[in-house]
Order: structure tokens, then C-alpha cells, then sequence
């Protein structure tokens, strides 16, 4: 597959698809997702998020209002097993892999003042 | 001519261990010094774990000589993906926010192996919590491909895709998100398979995309696919998305049969967006097609219209899910925490995830964020979730008339190390043939079937839901008459000279 096939299509999309996401867009959606980005890495998101999204546009030509969605291909809900205690991990397991821990906790910078 | 012990497949080693002819701890000595002598042109590892595998060998020769009835893949060297978790043995999923994690359980394929016999001799490199195309993401640099070290193996199983080609292990484990184990397969010259959705457990597996993600084989040839995919197989009271169905004989389906087989050949996986696949990868398909005609099944071309709007349909669902699957990793309960001062426990977590994830996981954590955040989610994840039924309708409709689909594997072969980091979009198309299979949760096997320029191609075959056994009896019918499989890439003699991590025990 060839790179100059897809750049068309994305300038022959653009008219059509108004999607721009200013470079605070960006900064929103990464306090969001809990994600300090750098100068450097917002200005490259941005850039990026606008040619993957104004390609992805292709999709609104589609009606799909009367279909439902899929979120998962299985028919299966609410599996259950009977009430009974099995083995779990031991405190010392859980906190094995923590980054900073008390005696029986994971220790957190102040969440609250 | 004589093979050496590594150069085995498991259904040939099997018979010799059973019989005690040959023992499991020379065959992971074999193995360990086939890794020692290629690793460090290839780095398909991670982390290699010699005493451990040594242990297990050591294991089952004991239990053998006492008289014990073994697995018929007791002995047998693996080479497990980074994403299983292994317990107190580091599963790194490729990124520096798990760099250092030991789990302190293991994933259930890991314990069903471990009860099997099988002897575990490293973790594979992958790229960072399986994004990727190319094995290229991973924090821990690339893996290269033994046809060609300056092409990358295909992703993101490449680190098990390409120790399995170089005979770095006899079998080996990847995951298949959105063809994982499929397309690297195609690139390195061996056979992969995706299992239905909800046929393997995913218990232990580290999540990326959990209504896609699923374990797979990646072996040398079908009837070690068989094998693998038999131990591996079957409900598990710890994932409630894991099927309870029984557990077919995978091996008797191994038959050299397709009189009556009804082939669907769909025309959109051969073109998208106006750009096709290479010729080369066009010809091997309809090659392999025209054989099996001629074997006696019968071949229609069966249309697919929704496959044109697959990439943005996966590449919304997917991040979507990592987006919120990957929120688990805040610095607090395991994995990497940030060194820098903190104001308070937002810019922790800021400072944490910037620092321990690179940049494709923060590119598809921020794409799945932005389709999921309120004004969007109707435009964006809802509408791709629409299109997924679509698409899923579209295999429905081809599967009345047909039994399997054929299909390339990747629209190229292998491409150059470098070549599309810097283009995610270009990256994604990679994908194409393989990610349909996901969206719909079927299974598909890839298989190699050709040549172009020197490098592997790969075929697809594509079933119906829970018919692995009919995709491994085309696959097996395809391998009897063909040797594509057989060909093993050139020897890896080049060394730039790698440190490699080994576990301490």
C-alpha cells in the first residue's frame, strides 16, 4: 500500500469534515485521560488526532440509525459461581509490587486537605 | 538430512520424549543455545528465564523415568508473549510502567502449561501493551526479522512470531487484538491462529481491548497449532467472557480434506481505499485457492460492502477500550511511579502515565479518551460500534453460503524497520485483512503460502464461530500439499551486540 493513495484521500476528505481540535482541546482531553503532556507532545497530538479523526470522518456518510450497536460479540450477562471463599492474595502479596507503601496501605501523595 | 533438536516441531519432539529417546533437558539446552547464538542479532526476548526453564525440564524428565503419564507437550521449550502474567517472573506488556513488575499470580493458559509440562524459556518482546504493527514500540527497542534483519517482524506478537521462526523455541504464545498474532505470523513465516472469541481464557492476560482481545498459537506448522491450541482451550471459572463449550479433539480434525469445502473469496480484502494489495500477495491467495479447488472444494466470490470503513471502525473501538483499561496504571498499586516532586495526587498521576507510557499507548489513550468524552461519543464510539454490526452482518451473510473465507494475511510483506513510525495512520493499514476477524470475534488462522522478494507472505483463512477445527483441516490440507511451512529463514549470523535481561531466580 502506498503513502500518497491515503494523503489524498485525507485532502479530498477535509472539505467535508470540519474537525479541527485546537491545541486546547488537546490539553483537555489529556487532563482527562490523566496525561501530562509536554509542549512538544500536545503540538504533535494535535496534529495527529486531527489527520487520524479527519480520516475517520468516512464514517459519518454511513446511516446507521436504525442500527443497534455491538459491544461485544458474545451473548453472555451476569455469570455467576456459588458464594464460596476461595484462596485471594495475602496483604504482603498485594502491596509486593507497590511504588511506596505503609505497613498495610499504599501510601498516595494528600489527596484531601 | 538430520535436523537439529531446536529446528523440531513439538509433534516430532513429542514421540522422542515419550519414549524417553531423547530428554526434555536436552531439548532446552538446545533450545537455550540455539537463543544464545541468535538473540542478539534478533532480540526477540525480553526476559529469558534459563534456570527456570532448566527447572521445568529437569521436572518432567523425573516424573517420566518414575513412569508418570505425561501431556504430549510435556518438555516441550515455549516462548510466552510479555503480556501473560507469569507469576513472580517480570511481564513487562513492552513498557517502562511495568518494567519492573513481578504478578503475583499467573494468567490460567500459564498455569494449564505449567501443569502440562511445558518449559518456559522467556518472555517475548512485543510492542508496549500490544500497539503496535511492527514490534517497534516496545520501551525495550525493536526485534528484527530473521528473513530480512532490517525489516521489522510484523506486531505486536513480533517477538514470538520472530523467535519461533529462527527456532528460538518449539512453540510459542501471542495475543490478537487486531491480528497480533496473524499479521506477524505472515511476516515471519509461520502459522498463527486467532480462537473465536471466548474459546481461550483471558484470565492473567494483561487488557488492551477486551471485547478483541484474545490468546493464540504461534507454531511452526498445523498440527503443532492443533496441539497448542487443544491445551489451551476451554472454559475457565476465572473469565466470565470465556465460553463454557467443550473442547473438541484438535488433532483428529487434521484431515487432508475438502471435497465439497465451500471457499468465499471477498474482493475487499484485496483493495481499500482505492489502493491494492501487493500482486504478489494477491497471487499466493488465489494460488492456494485454486489448489484446494483442486482438491475438490468450490470457490464464489462472496461481497463484504462494510469493510470499507474498517479502519475507523476498529481504530475508535480499540483505543476506547484501552483508553479505559489502561487507566489502572496511576502509580499506586504496582508499576512505575514518578521520581519527580509532586503538587498533589492529579499531577502524580499526570507525571506517572507521561513518563511510563510511550508515545503510541498516550496517542491511542488520548484518541479512545476524545471518542468517549461527552459531545463525542454519539459521532465517534456509538457510531463505530453501529458500523461493527455491519460488519459483523457482512460475515454473517458471506458465512450462508460458505464455510471458510480466504484471504491475505497483510497487504505487503514485511516492511523496513523506520518505514511507518512516524505515520500512524500508514501503520494501521497494516491491519486491514486481520481486524475484521476481531470486530466480528471469528476465528482465523494465517499460514505462510508464498514469496515476494525473498520475504514470507502469509494466507488467511477465516471461520465461522467455534470452527477451528474446520480452519485447521483446510490449513493442514493446504500444509500436505505444499512446503511453504518447511522453509526456514537463512541463519542469523550477524551480532551487533545486545545485553539481554536475564531473571534472577
Amino acid at each position: 500500500m502506498r503513502l500518497q493513495a491515503l494523503n489524498l484521500s485525507l485532502h479530498t476528505c477535509q472539505p467535508r469534515c470540519p474537525v479541527r481540535l485546537s491545541s486546547e482541546e488537546v490539553e483537555h482531553v489529556a487532563l482527562l485521560a490523566r496525561l501530562g503532556l509536554t509542549e512538544e507532545e500536545r503540538q504533535r497530538f494535535t496534529e495527529q488526532l486531527n489527520s487520524i479523526l479527519s480520516h475517520f470522518q468516512a464514517l459519518s456518510e454511513l446511516d446507521t440509525s436504525q442500527i443497534p450497536p455491538t459491544s461485544h460479540v458474545v451473548e453472555v450477562a451476569n455469570v455467576f459461581r456459588p458464594d464460596q471463599v476461595g484462596p485471594s492474595l495475602t496483604p504482603e502479596q498485594a502491596l509486593a509490587g507497590a511504588p511506596d507503601r505503609g505497613d498495610d496501605t499504599f501510601r498516595v501523595p494528600r489527596v484531601v486537605e | 538430512m538430520a535436523k537439529a533438536l531446536y529446528e523440531l516441531t513439538a509433534h516430532e519432539l513429542s514421540p522422542l520424549l515419550a519414549s524417553r529417546r531423547v530428554s526434555s533437558r536436552e531439548v532446552t539446552a538446545a533450545v537455550l543455545a540455539r537463543i544464545a547464538e541468535v538473540e542478539p542479532a534478533l532480540h526477540s526476548f525480553i526476559s529469558l528465564t534459563p534456570e527456570l526453564a532448566q527447572q521445568q525440564a529437569a521436572q518432567v524428565d523425573e516424573r517420566r523415568a518414575s513412569g508418570e503419564e505425561m501431556h504430549p507437550l510435556a518438555g516441550i521449550p515455549i516462548a510466552l508473549k510479555d503480556i501473560l502474567c507469569t507469576q513472580g517472573v517480570t511481564t513487562t506488556c513492552g513498557s517502562r510502567m511495568l518494567e519492573q513488575w513481578r504478578p503475583p499470580y499467573d494468567a490460567t493458559t500459564i498455569a494449564w502449561m505449567k501443569q502440562a509440562g511445558l518449559v518456559f524459556v522467556g518472555k517475548t518482546n512485543m510492542d508496549e501493551f500490544a500497539m503496535g504493527s511492527s514490534t517497534e514500540n516496545s520501551a525495550f527497542g525493536p526485534t528484527r526479522n530473521p528473513w530480512d534483519l532490517d525489516r521489522v517482524p510484523g506486531g505486536s506478537s513480533g517477538g514470538s512470531t520472530a523467535a519461533a521462526a529462527a527456532d528460538c523455541c518449539i512453540l510459542a504464545i501471542g495475543t490478537d487484538t487486531g491480528g497480533s498474532v496473524r499479521q506477524p505470523a505472515a511476516f515471519c513465516g509461520v502459522v498463527g491462529m486467532k480462537p473465536t472469541y471466548g474459546r481461550v481464557s483471558r484470565y492473567g492476560l494483561v487488557a488492551f481491548a477486551s471485547s478483541l482481545d484474545q490468546i493464540g498459537p504461534i507454531t511452526k506448522d498445523v498440527t503443532d497449532c492443533a496441539l497448542l491450541l487443544g491445551l489451551i482451550a476451554g472454559p475457565d471459572p476465572l473469565d466470565t467472557t470465556c465460553i463454557d463449550r467443550p473442547v473438541p479433539d484438535y488433532v483428529a480434525a487434521l484431515q487432508a480434506q475438502v471435497r465439497g469445502l465451500r471457499i468465499g473469496v471477498p474482493p475487499e480484502f484485496f483493495e481499500y481505499e482505492g489502493v491494492r494489495v501487493d500482486e504478489p500477495v494477491a497471487a499466493a491467495v488465489w494460488e492456494a485457492v485454486r489448489l484446494l479447488e483442486g482438491l475438490g472444494a468450490t470457490c464464489a466470490e462472496v461481497s463484504m460492502p462494510h469493510l470499507r470503513h474498517i479502519i475507523p471502525t476498529y481504530y475508535l473501538i480499540a483505543p476506547a477500550e484501552a483508553s479505559s483499561n489502561l487507566a489502572r496504571y496511576d502509580g499506586v498499586a504496582y508499576g512505575y511511579r514518578t521520581g519527580q516532586p509532586v503538587t498533589d495526587i492529579v499531577d502524580m498521576y499526570r507525571k506517572t502515565r507521561d513518563e511510563g507510557f510511550g508515545p503510541e499507548v498516550k496517542r491511542r489513550i488520548m484518541l479512545g479518551t476524545y471518542a468517549l468524552s461527552a459531545g463525542y461519543y454519539d459521532a465517534y464510539y456509538q457510531k463505530a460500534q453501529q458500523v461493527r454490526t455491519l460488519v459483523r452482518r457482512d460475515f454473517e451473510r458471506a458465512f450462508a453460503n460458505c464455510d471458510v473465507l480466504i484471504t491475505p494475511t497483510s497487504p505487503t510483506p514485511a516492511f523496513r524497520l523506520g518505514e511507518k513510525v512516524d505515520d500512524p495512520l500508514q501503520m494501521y493499514l497494516s491491519d486491514v485483512c486481520t481486524i475484521p476477524v476481531n470486530l466480528a470475534g471469528l476465528p482465523a488462522i494465517s499460514l505462510p503460502a508464498g514469496r515476494q522478494e525473498g520475504l514470507p507472505l502469509g494466507l488467511q483463512i477465516i471461520g465461522k464461530p467455534f470452527a477451528e477445527e474446520t480452519l485447521l483441516r483446510v490449513a493442514y490440507t493446504y500444509q500436505q500439499a505444499t512446503s511453504w511451512h518447511q522453509r526456514r529463514a537463512a541463519p542469523v549470523t550477524e551480532t551487533p551486540g545486545r545485553t539481554l535481561v536475564v531473571q534472577p531466580q
